[in-house]
């Protein structure tokens, strides 16, 4: 198929809308000035300062804690959601359960964020990490389930029951023939959990207190008043690991179906 | 045995969601009905077993409903969050629309990395892509810089702190949340559908409009609440980009929590919010479940 000029142009215009607003920021990090938008000369001085930053590197800390504990956490309790949507069956309350797997999806923050805190008051949990956990994990595991359930829902179910049949019970079934084929859907779940905790500003800000900063508050906080070139370097790193993680994971994604083709294309060859 | 393994798969993920989603929102809900006081913590009544339920129930009144709907702000904020989630919907599908048609006609070998591409902002953190425009907005920012230098204009535009930011803000980190369905309804659709059109006479452009778009509706009509619905609570883009003349009700709700410190009117706003949002997120099920069916 050929590209027309006028897919051309749209395609070249949208992608540079994507990413020249990062291409900049991350240009402007290794600006000399601290007027961010006058250029003067190659440095990496404020990713020294940034490096230096007690503040920053004790909230990168603690957001780095809730994000892993909260993704591990939401992705068993995902992974268990979705397989009771899936293959529970009928059950008292189901409508109810699905619905609350579902509106977490498309509530606003603001007020996910609002009824948390109340919650925390109410029952006189006292704000910090564990209640930054406890919110996390909760929207977290809604966007696992979905993640993971729309894997089980499109996979054979005969393997399962042949497995049963041949006397697994159902846990070793469960562990032996559905992990090793979901894994994949449950890996993305977790991956998705760790980037959506590691990002929240909104429901952070309202179930934390005084002992748990997380880097997303500290940022809103120094940019609320103007671009920052310490947060400019800051952003940089982030957008750095975020674009290796993705490079990496498709990268794996078309060996492995390469590898498969290979492998499909040797079968058919034998067969 | 069995039965009881069961059972416990289901009442763990049951119970959670219980305890930490339909609870808390149940609490809203009784705030936003509640006075508020100057107590810890500040609200009345605080539900005792001893009063027993109905004298409980007897002190809550629709007091903070009728102050939103007395006081002008609140209207003013739910309409003007209402316009700009629209207005920025509307753009962001002009603008998604000829990027995800020209990713689904690139040539089958690109389309894996034009993909990759779109979901890569995706990953970014949210708060840093809103923060890039900052720097690229202000008076003394790339774009007036580069304005000026083109000759284009004179004096500095200001577009930081306006309404205008917050439509640049919302179109650029939802864009896209637009162009992955709209990708994938033009994707599946059947390139001969278009060549017969064009066999029987039809124009490019007439083809596109009778073939195309109507056979893309679904990814449409879906990218536009993905968009539509999480742009209407916004609260991060509206509070770095907008500014003190934008209202937008994740703001006030913000506000009315943080600042004023008024819980039961917070809760009460947040309840209405998600009155106005029930509409959408109805249709959008309905068009998702529409989808699944052949």
């Amino acid at each position: 198929m050929r590209l027309s000029w006028f897919n051309v142009t749209s395609l070249t215009l949208g992608f540079a809308f994507l990413y020249l607003p990062m291409v900049i920021l991350v240009i402007y990090s290794f600006n000399e000035s601290k007027l961010v938008t006058v250029w003067a000369g190659f440095s990496t001085r404020w990713y020294g300062e940034l490096f230096s930053n007690e503040a920053f590197l004790d909230a990168a800390w603690v957001t780095l804690k809730v994000a892993v504990v909260s993704s591990s956490f939401a992705t068993v309790l995902g992974t268990m959601a979705a397989y009771v949507l899936v293959r529970g069956g009928r059950f008292m309350g189901r409508t109810l359960f699905s619905g609350m797997i579902y509106a977490p999806l498309v509530m606003p923050e603001v007020i996910t964020g609002l009824s948390l805190l109340l919650l925390f008051i109410g029952i006189g949990l006292d704000r910090g990490v564990l209640t930054v956990v406890l919110a996390h994990t909760t929207f977290s595991m809604c966007y696992v389930s979905v993640v993971v359930s729309s894997r089980l829902m499109t996979f054979d179910r005969s393997l399962e029951e042949a497995a049963l049949d041949l006397g697994c019970s159902p846990w070793d079934a469960f562990r032996l023939v559905t992990l090793p084929i979901i894994a994949p859907a449950v890996i993305s779940g977790w991956l998705l959990a760790f980037t959506l905790s590691l990002d929240d500003l909104v429901i952070a800000s309202f179930t934390t207190g005084p002992s748990a900063t997380t880097l997303p508050i500290k940022i809103f906080s120094a940019v609320r008043l103007g671009v920052s070139p310490e947060i400019n370097a800051l952003s940089t790193i982030m957008i750095g690991l975020v674009t290796i993680g993705v490079l990496t994971a498709s990268l794996a994604t078309k060996r492995n179906a390469l590898r498969q083709k290979k492998d499909a294309q040797a079968a058919a060859r034998a067969a | 045995m069995k039965d009881f393994r069961r059972t416990l798969l289901i009442l763990v993920p049951y119970l959670w969601l219980l305890a930490l989603f339909l609870v808390p929102f149940l609490i809203v809900v009784k705030i936003s009905l509640s006075d508020i006081a100057l107590a810890r913590p500040p609200y009345l009544p605080q539900f005792s077993w001893a009063d027993g339920i109905w004298s409980f129930l007897s002190q809550l009144d629709l007091e903070n409903f009728a102050f939103l709907a007395s006081d002008d702000l609140y209207w003013k904020a739910y309409l003007s969050s209402l316009r700009i989630a629209l207005v920025s919907t509307l753009l962001t599908l002009l603008i998604g629309y000829p990027i995800a048609y020209g990713m689904a006609r690139a040539p089958e070998e690109w389309r894996a990395t034009l993909m990759m591409l779109v979901i890569l902002p995706f990953w970014t953190s949210f708060l840093i892509r809103v923060y890039a425009w900052m720097g690229i907005l202000s008076q003394e920012g790339f774009l007036n810089q580069f304005l000026l230098w083109t000759g284009l204009i004179s004096t500095p535009l200001t577009i930081l702190n306006t309404n205008t930011a917050v439509y640049i803000g919302i179109v650029y980190t939802y864009l896209p949340f637009m162009i992955l369905p709209i990708y994938a309804a033009l994707d599946r659709l059947d390139g001969s559908l278009i060549e017969a059109a064009e066999d029987l006479g039809c124009s490019r452009l007439s083809a596109f409009w009778l073939v195309t778009i109507p056979l893309s509706r679904n990814g449409i009509i879906a990218g536009s609440f993905l968009v539509f619905i999480p742009a209407l609570g916004e609260f991060v883009i509206p509070s770095l980009l907008g500014g003190s003349g934008t209202l937008m009700i994740g703001k006030v709700l913000w506000e009315e929590f943080f600042s004023n410190r008024d819980w039961p009117v917070a809760s009460a706003v947040a309840v209405v919010l998600l009155l106005i949002l029930i509409v959408p997120i109805v249709l959008f099920q309905r068009n998702q479940q529409k989808q699944g069916d052949p």
